[in-house]
Protein backbone atom coordinates (compact mmCIF):
# COMPACT_ATOMS: atom_id res chain seq x y z
CA UNK A 1 0.00 0.00 0.00
CA UNK A 2 1.22 3.46 -0.85
CA UNK A 3 0.96 5.82 2.12
CA UNK A 4 1.79 9.49 1.65
CA UNK A 5 4.25 10.57 4.34
CA UNK A 6 3.78 14.14 5.53
CA UNK A 7 6.87 16.15 6.37
CA UNK A 8 7.25 16.53 10.17
CA UNK A 9 5.82 19.73 11.66
CA UNK A 10 8.31 22.25 13.04
CA UNK A 11 7.02 24.57 15.72
CA UNK A 12 8.00 28.25 15.52
CA UNK A 13 10.52 29.63 18.04
CA UNK A 14 8.81 33.02 18.39
CA UNK A 15 9.02 34.30 21.97
CA UNK A 16 10.93 31.19 23.12
CA UNK A 17 12.63 33.01 25.98
CA UNK A 18 9.28 33.81 27.61
CA UNK A 19 8.27 30.14 27.81
CA UNK A 20 10.25 29.25 30.93
CA UNK A 21 11.63 31.29 33.88
CA UNK A 22 14.98 29.54 33.30
CA UNK A 23 15.19 31.10 29.81
CA UNK A 24 14.25 34.50 31.22
CA UNK A 25 17.14 34.28 33.71
CA UNK A 26 19.43 33.28 30.85
CA UNK A 27 18.32 36.30 28.81
CA UNK A 28 18.90 38.51 31.86
CA UNK A 29 22.48 37.19 32.03
CA UNK A 30 22.99 37.92 28.33
CA UNK A 31 21.35 41.35 28.52
CA UNK A 32 23.42 42.49 31.49
CA UNK A 33 26.50 41.90 29.31
CA UNK A 34 25.52 45.21 27.65
CA UNK A 35 26.06 46.92 31.03
CA UNK A 36 29.59 45.51 31.10
CA UNK A 37 30.17 46.89 27.59
CA UNK A 38 28.62 50.25 28.58
CA UNK A 39 30.97 50.60 31.55
CA UNK A 40 33.94 49.66 29.38
CA UNK A 41 32.94 52.56 27.08
CA UNK A 42 32.71 54.93 30.09
CA UNK A 43 36.26 53.93 31.10
CA UNK A 44 37.56 54.23 27.50
CA UNK A 45 36.14 57.76 27.31
CA UNK A 46 38.14 58.49 30.49
CA UNK A 47 41.35 57.29 28.85
CA UNK A 48 40.68 59.45 25.76
CA UNK A 49 39.93 62.49 27.97
CA UNK A 50 43.13 61.86 29.93
CA UNK A 51 45.13 61.93 26.69
CA UNK A 52 43.49 65.26 25.80
CA UNK A 53 44.95 67.02 28.83
CA UNK A 54 44.20 68.06 32.42
CA UNK A 55 41.13 70.18 31.66
CA UNK A 56 39.48 67.42 29.66
CA UNK A 57 40.28 64.87 32.39
CA UNK A 58 38.84 67.10 35.12
CA UNK A 59 35.74 67.65 32.96
CA UNK A 60 35.27 63.88 32.72
CA UNK A 61 35.68 63.51 36.49
CA UNK A 62 33.11 66.27 36.97
CA UNK A 63 30.68 64.55 34.61
CA UNK A 64 31.02 61.34 36.64
CA UNK A 65 29.78 63.21 39.72
CA UNK A 66 26.55 64.41 38.08
CA UNK A 67 23.26 62.93 39.41
CA UNK A 68 22.58 61.30 36.02
CA UNK A 69 26.00 59.64 36.07
CA UNK A 70 25.51 58.44 39.65
CA UNK A 71 22.15 56.94 38.67
CA UNK A 72 23.75 55.29 35.64
CA UNK A 73 26.49 53.85 37.87
CA UNK A 74 23.91 52.49 40.30
CA UNK A 75 22.05 50.76 37.44
CA UNK A 76 25.34 49.43 36.04
CA UNK A 77 26.38 48.14 39.48
CA UNK A 78 23.11 46.21 39.86
CA UNK A 79 23.52 44.80 36.33
CA UNK A 80 27.14 43.82 37.13
CA UNK A 81 26.08 41.96 40.28
CA UNK A 82 23.35 40.07 38.34
CA UNK A 83 25.86 39.30 35.58
CA UNK A 84 28.48 38.06 38.04
CA UNK A 85 25.91 35.97 39.93
CA UNK A 86 24.64 34.29 36.77
CA UNK A 87 28.17 33.57 35.56
CA UNK A 88 29.21 32.06 38.88
CA UNK A 89 26.06 29.91 38.64
CA UNK A 90 27.19 28.48 35.29
CA UNK A 91 30.93 28.40 36.14
CA UNK A 92 30.98 24.80 37.51
CA UNK A 93 29.68 23.66 34.10
CA UNK A 94 32.68 25.13 32.31
CA UNK A 95 35.33 23.33 34.35
CA UNK A 96 36.63 19.77 34.18
CA UNK A 97 36.36 17.56 37.26
CA UNK A 98 38.53 19.05 40.00
CA UNK A 99 39.65 16.83 42.89
CA UNK A 100 40.96 17.95 46.25
CA UNK A 101 41.99 15.47 48.92
CA UNK A 102 40.50 12.63 46.87
CA UNK A 103 37.07 14.29 46.79
CA UNK A 104 35.43 15.97 43.83
CA UNK A 105 35.08 19.72 44.37
CA UNK A 106 31.35 20.56 44.48
CA UNK A 107 29.58 23.11 42.28
CA UNK A 108 28.82 25.15 45.43
CA UNK A 109 32.52 25.30 46.37
CA UNK A 110 33.43 26.49 42.85
CA UNK A 111 30.76 29.20 43.04
CA UNK A 112 31.95 30.30 46.50
CA UNK A 113 35.52 30.51 45.18
CA UNK A 114 34.28 32.73 42.34
CA UNK A 115 32.48 35.05 44.76
CA UNK A 116 35.51 35.15 47.07
CA UNK A 117 37.81 36.10 44.18
CA UNK A 118 35.37 38.84 43.11
CA UNK A 119 35.13 40.14 46.71
CA UNK A 120 38.93 40.18 47.14
CA UNK A 121 39.39 41.99 43.79
CA UNK A 122 36.74 44.58 44.77
CA UNK A 123 38.37 45.24 48.16
CA UNK A 124 41.81 45.54 46.53
CA UNK A 125 40.56 48.03 43.93
CA UNK A 126 38.74 50.10 46.59
CA UNK A 127 41.84 50.05 48.85
CA UNK A 128 44.02 51.10 45.92
CA UNK A 129 41.63 53.95 45.09
CA UNK A 130 41.54 55.10 48.74
CA UNK A 131 45.33 54.99 48.96
CA UNK A 132 45.67 56.96 45.71
CA UNK A 133 43.18 59.60 46.92
CA UNK A 134 45.01 60.16 50.21
CA UNK B 1 -5.76 -5.19 46.14
CA UNK B 2 -6.16 -2.46 43.57
CA UNK B 3 -7.16 1.05 44.63
CA UNK B 4 -10.71 2.19 43.78
CA UNK B 5 -10.67 5.00 41.24
CA UNK B 6 -12.57 7.95 42.62
CA UNK B 7 -10.59 10.88 41.23
CA UNK B 8 -10.21 12.25 37.76
CA UNK B 9 -7.90 14.77 36.12
CA UNK B 10 -8.13 16.74 32.90
CA UNK B 11 -5.27 16.04 30.50
CA UNK B 12 -4.88 18.47 27.61
CA UNK B 13 -2.98 16.73 24.86
CA UNK B 14 -1.40 18.41 21.87
CA UNK B 15 -2.74 16.65 18.79
CA UNK B 16 -1.19 16.76 15.36
CA UNK B 17 -2.68 14.52 12.71
CA UNK B 18 -1.08 15.72 9.49
CA UNK B 19 -3.89 14.37 7.31
CA UNK B 20 -6.46 16.54 9.10
CA UNK B 21 -4.53 19.43 10.75
CA UNK B 22 -2.01 21.83 9.28
CA UNK B 23 -0.74 22.69 12.76
CA UNK B 24 -1.11 21.18 16.25
CA UNK B 25 -4.32 21.68 18.26
CA UNK B 26 -5.21 20.97 21.92
CA UNK B 27 -7.69 18.30 22.94
CA UNK B 28 -9.06 17.76 26.46
CA UNK B 29 -9.62 14.38 28.04
CA UNK B 30 -10.94 13.67 31.53
CA UNK B 31 -9.07 10.68 32.91
CA UNK B 32 -9.89 8.69 36.09
CA UNK B 33 -6.66 8.16 38.02
CA UNK B 34 -5.12 6.65 41.12
CA UNK B 35 -2.16 8.04 43.03
CA UNK B 36 0.24 5.49 41.56
CA UNK B 37 -0.54 6.41 37.93
CA UNK B 38 2.10 8.06 35.78
CA UNK B 39 1.37 10.56 33.02
CA UNK B 40 2.20 7.77 30.57
CA UNK B 41 -0.47 5.58 32.17
CA UNK B 42 -2.88 8.50 31.85
CA UNK B 43 -2.17 8.63 28.12
CA UNK B 44 -2.56 4.86 27.87
CA UNK B 45 -5.95 5.17 29.60
CA UNK B 46 -6.98 7.75 26.96
CA UNK B 47 -5.79 5.45 24.18
CA UNK B 48 -7.58 2.43 25.67
CA UNK B 49 -10.90 4.02 26.57
CA UNK B 50 -11.38 7.30 24.73
CA UNK B 51 -9.36 7.74 21.55
CA UNK B 52 -7.36 4.88 20.12
CA UNK B 53 -5.79 7.17 17.53
CA UNK B 54 -3.67 9.04 20.10
CA UNK B 55 -0.03 8.41 19.19
CA UNK B 56 2.94 8.42 21.56
CA UNK B 57 6.06 6.36 22.20
CA UNK B 58 6.98 4.29 25.22
CA UNK B 59 8.79 1.09 25.95
CA UNK B 60 10.26 0.17 29.33
CA UNK B 61 8.04 2.28 31.67
CA UNK B 62 10.93 2.45 34.15
CA UNK B 63 12.98 5.50 33.02
CA UNK B 64 15.62 3.44 31.24
CA UNK B 65 14.70 3.35 27.54
CA UNK B 66 14.23 7.11 27.07
CA UNK B 67 11.28 6.67 24.67
CA UNK B 68 8.50 8.49 26.51
CA UNK B 69 9.98 12.01 26.79
CA UNK B 70 7.32 14.73 26.49
CA UNK B 71 6.67 18.31 27.51
CA UNK B 72 4.57 18.13 30.66
CA UNK B 73 3.25 21.52 31.68
CA UNK B 74 5.98 23.05 29.53
CA UNK B 75 8.91 21.07 31.00
CA UNK B 76 10.72 18.21 29.28
CA UNK B 77 10.12 15.06 31.35
CA UNK B 78 9.92 11.30 31.05
CA UNK B 79 6.18 10.63 31.22
CA UNK B 80 6.73 7.23 32.87
CA UNK B 81 8.40 8.76 35.93
CA UNK B 82 6.08 11.75 36.24
CA UNK B 83 2.96 11.18 38.29
CA UNK B 84 -0.53 12.53 37.68
CA UNK B 85 -1.02 13.10 41.43
CA UNK B 86 1.66 15.82 41.35
CA UNK B 87 -0.47 17.86 38.94
CA UNK B 88 -3.83 17.43 40.67
CA UNK B 89 -6.34 18.98 40.37
CA UNK B 90 -5.00 19.75 36.88
CA UNK B 91 -5.48 20.38 34.07
CA UNK B 92 -2.18 18.98 32.93
CA UNK B 93 -0.77 19.90 29.51
CA UNK B 94 1.10 17.26 27.55
CA UNK B 95 2.80 18.01 24.24
CA UNK B 96 5.51 16.63 22.00
CA UNK B 97 9.12 17.38 22.96
CA UNK B 98 9.92 21.00 22.11
CA UNK B 99 12.28 21.88 19.25
CA UNK B 100 11.93 18.47 17.62
CA UNK B 101 9.92 17.99 14.42
CA UNK B 102 6.56 16.31 15.10
CA UNK B 103 5.56 13.25 13.10
CA UNK B 104 2.19 12.77 14.77
CA UNK B 105 0.63 13.81 18.13
CA UNK B 106 3.40 13.22 20.70
CA UNK B 107 5.72 11.35 18.35
CA UNK B 108 8.77 13.34 17.24
CA UNK B 109 11.22 12.56 14.49
CA UNK B 110 14.39 10.98 15.90
CA UNK B 111 16.16 10.57 12.57
CA UNK B 112 18.34 13.73 12.71
CA UNK B 113 19.32 12.85 16.29
CA UNK B 114 20.37 9.31 15.37
CA UNK B 115 22.43 10.63 12.43
CA UNK B 116 24.26 13.02 14.77
CA UNK B 117 24.77 10.21 17.26
CA UNK B 118 26.38 8.05 14.57
CA UNK B 119 28.64 10.92 13.52
CA UNK B 120 30.49 10.96 16.86
CA UNK B 121 31.29 7.23 16.78
CA UNK B 122 29.77 6.49 20.19
CA UNK B 123 31.87 3.43 20.92
CA UNK B 124 35.38 2.74 22.13
CA UNK B 125 37.96 2.88 19.36
CA UNK B 126 40.92 0.96 20.81
CA UNK B 127 44.31 2.71 20.86
CA UNK B 128 46.00 -0.29 19.34
CA UNK B 129 44.83 -3.74 18.23
CA UNK B 130 44.80 -6.09 21.16
CA UNK B 131 44.82 -9.88 21.13
CA UNK B 132 42.40 -11.82 23.30
CA UNK B 133 45.34 -13.37 25.11
CA UNK B 134 46.36 -9.93 26.37
CA UNK B 135 43.24 -9.87 28.53
CA UNK B 136 40.73 -7.15 29.22
CA UNK B 137 41.29 -3.40 29.24
CA UNK B 138 41.83 -2.30 32.81
CA UNK B 139 40.66 0.99 34.21
CA UNK B 140 41.34 2.60 37.58
CA UNK B 141 38.42 3.86 39.71
CA UNK B 142 39.57 7.43 38.94
CA UNK B 143 39.52 6.76 35.19
CA UNK B 144 36.03 5.31 35.51
CA UNK B 145 34.87 8.29 37.56
CA UNK B 146 35.87 10.66 34.73
CA UNK B 147 33.36 9.05 32.35
CA UNK B 148 30.77 7.37 34.56
CA UNK B 149 28.38 10.30 34.80
CA UNK B 150 28.44 10.92 31.05
CA UNK B 151 27.88 7.24 30.28
CA UNK B 152 24.46 7.37 31.95
CA UNK B 153 22.80 9.01 28.93
CA UNK B 154 19.66 7.15 27.77
CA UNK B 155 19.19 9.19 24.55
CA UNK B 156 15.82 10.49 25.72
CA UNK B 157 16.40 13.86 24.01
CA UNK B 158 14.93 15.85 26.92
CA UNK B 159 18.09 17.98 26.76
CA UNK B 160 17.31 18.85 23.13
CA UNK B 161 13.83 19.98 24.15
CA UNK B 162 15.51 22.16 26.80
CA UNK B 163 18.04 23.72 24.43
CA UNK B 164 16.77 26.87 22.67
CA UNK B 165 19.98 26.99 20.64
CA UNK B 166 19.02 23.65 19.08
CA UNK B 167 15.50 24.99 18.49
CA UNK B 168 16.87 27.98 16.61
CA UNK B 169 19.54 25.99 14.75
CA UNK B 170 18.55 22.32 14.25
CA UNK B 171 21.99 21.66 12.75
CA UNK B 172 23.59 22.16 16.19
CA UNK B 173 25.00 18.78 17.25
CA UNK B 174 23.32 19.37 20.60
CA UNK B 175 23.88 18.54 24.27
CA UNK B 176 23.15 14.79 24.36
CA UNK B 177 25.36 13.81 21.44
CA UNK B 178 28.19 16.13 22.54
CA UNK B 179 28.02 14.64 26.05
CA UNK B 180 28.38 11.17 24.54
CA UNK B 181 31.25 12.39 22.39
CA UNK B 182 32.95 13.55 25.59
CA UNK B 183 32.14 10.27 27.32
CA UNK B 184 34.21 8.35 24.72
CA UNK B 185 36.95 10.97 24.29
CA UNK B 186 37.51 11.02 28.05
CA UNK B 187 37.70 7.22 28.30
CA UNK B 188 41.19 5.99 29.13
CA UNK B 189 40.72 2.96 26.86
CA UNK B 190 39.76 5.03 23.82
CA UNK B 191 42.04 6.26 21.06
CA UNK B 192 39.43 7.79 18.76
CA UNK B 193 39.60 11.43 19.87
CA UNK B 194 41.24 12.58 16.62
CA UNK B 195 38.34 11.08 14.63
CA UNK B 196 35.76 12.92 16.76
CA UNK B 197 37.52 16.30 16.83
CA UNK B 198 36.03 17.39 13.51
CA UNK B 199 32.48 17.19 14.94
CA UNK B 200 33.54 18.84 18.19
CA UNK B 201 35.45 21.72 16.53
CA UNK B 202 32.81 22.47 13.89
CA UNK B 203 30.60 25.55 13.90
CA UNK B 204 27.68 23.27 14.82
CA UNK B 205 29.77 21.51 17.47
CA UNK B 206 30.61 22.86 20.93
CA UNK B 207 30.94 26.45 19.68
CA UNK B 208 27.22 26.67 18.92
CA UNK B 209 26.45 26.15 22.61
CA UNK B 210 25.54 29.43 24.30
CA UNK B 211 25.67 27.96 27.83
CA UNK B 212 21.98 28.26 28.68
CA UNK B 213 22.46 25.23 30.95
CA UNK B 214 18.83 24.06 31.04
CA UNK B 215 19.85 20.74 29.41
CA UNK B 216 21.52 19.69 32.67
CA UNK B 217 18.51 20.78 34.73
CA UNK B 218 16.09 18.50 32.88
CA UNK B 219 18.35 15.46 32.42
CA UNK B 220 16.63 12.55 34.22
CA UNK B 221 19.95 10.75 34.69
CA UNK B 222 22.15 13.59 36.00
CA UNK B 223 24.47 13.43 33.00
CA UNK B 224 25.15 17.20 33.09
CA UNK B 225 25.53 17.65 29.31
CA UNK B 226 26.19 21.39 29.73
CA UNK B 227 29.37 20.55 31.62
CA UNK B 228 30.49 18.02 29.00
CA UNK B 229 29.92 20.53 26.20
CA UNK B 230 31.45 23.55 27.87
CA UNK B 231 34.62 21.91 29.12
CA UNK B 232 35.17 20.76 25.54
CA UNK B 233 35.33 24.37 24.35
CA UNK B 234 38.70 24.43 26.12
CA UNK B 235 39.70 21.11 24.49
CA UNK B 236 38.70 22.48 21.08
CA UNK B 237 40.65 25.72 21.60
CA UNK B 238 43.72 23.78 22.79
CA UNK B 239 43.46 21.52 19.75
CA UNK B 240 43.26 24.56 17.44
CA UNK B 241 46.28 26.32 18.93
CA UNK B 242 48.32 23.11 18.94
CA UNK B 243 47.72 22.71 15.22
CA UNK B 244 48.24 26.45 14.63
CA UNK B 245 51.55 26.60 16.51
CA UNK B 246 52.79 23.15 15.54
CA UNK B 247 51.66 22.62 11.93
CA UNK B 248 51.59 18.94 11.09
CA UNK B 249 50.85 17.92 14.68
CA UNK B 250 48.20 15.26 15.08
CA UNK B 251 44.64 16.49 15.63
CA UNK B 252 43.05 15.68 18.96
CA UNK B 253 45.88 14.21 21.00
CA UNK B 254 44.93 13.10 24.51
CA UNK B 255 45.74 15.83 27.05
Amino acid sequence: MNVKRHPPYRRPMTGWWKRDPFFMRYMLRETTAFAVAAYAIVLCVGVVRLAQGEAAWNGWLQALRSPLSLLLHLVLLIAFVIHAYSWFQIMPKTLPMIKMGGEQVSAGAIQRTGWSAAAIATVLVLALAAWWQS
Amino acid sequence: MSETITKSIVIEVMRYRPEQESEPVWERFTVPYTDDMSVLQGLQAIKDDQDGSLSFRWSCRMAICGSCGMMINGKPMLSCQTFLRDFAPGPIRVEALAHLPIERDLVVSVEPFVKKLESVKPYIIPKEPRALAQGEYLQTPEELERIEQYSSCINCMLCYAACPQFGIDPEFTGPGVLALLHRYNADSRDGGQAERMEVLNAQDGVWSCTAVGYCSEVCPKGVDPARAVNQNKMNSATDYFKRFLLPGSKRGGKP
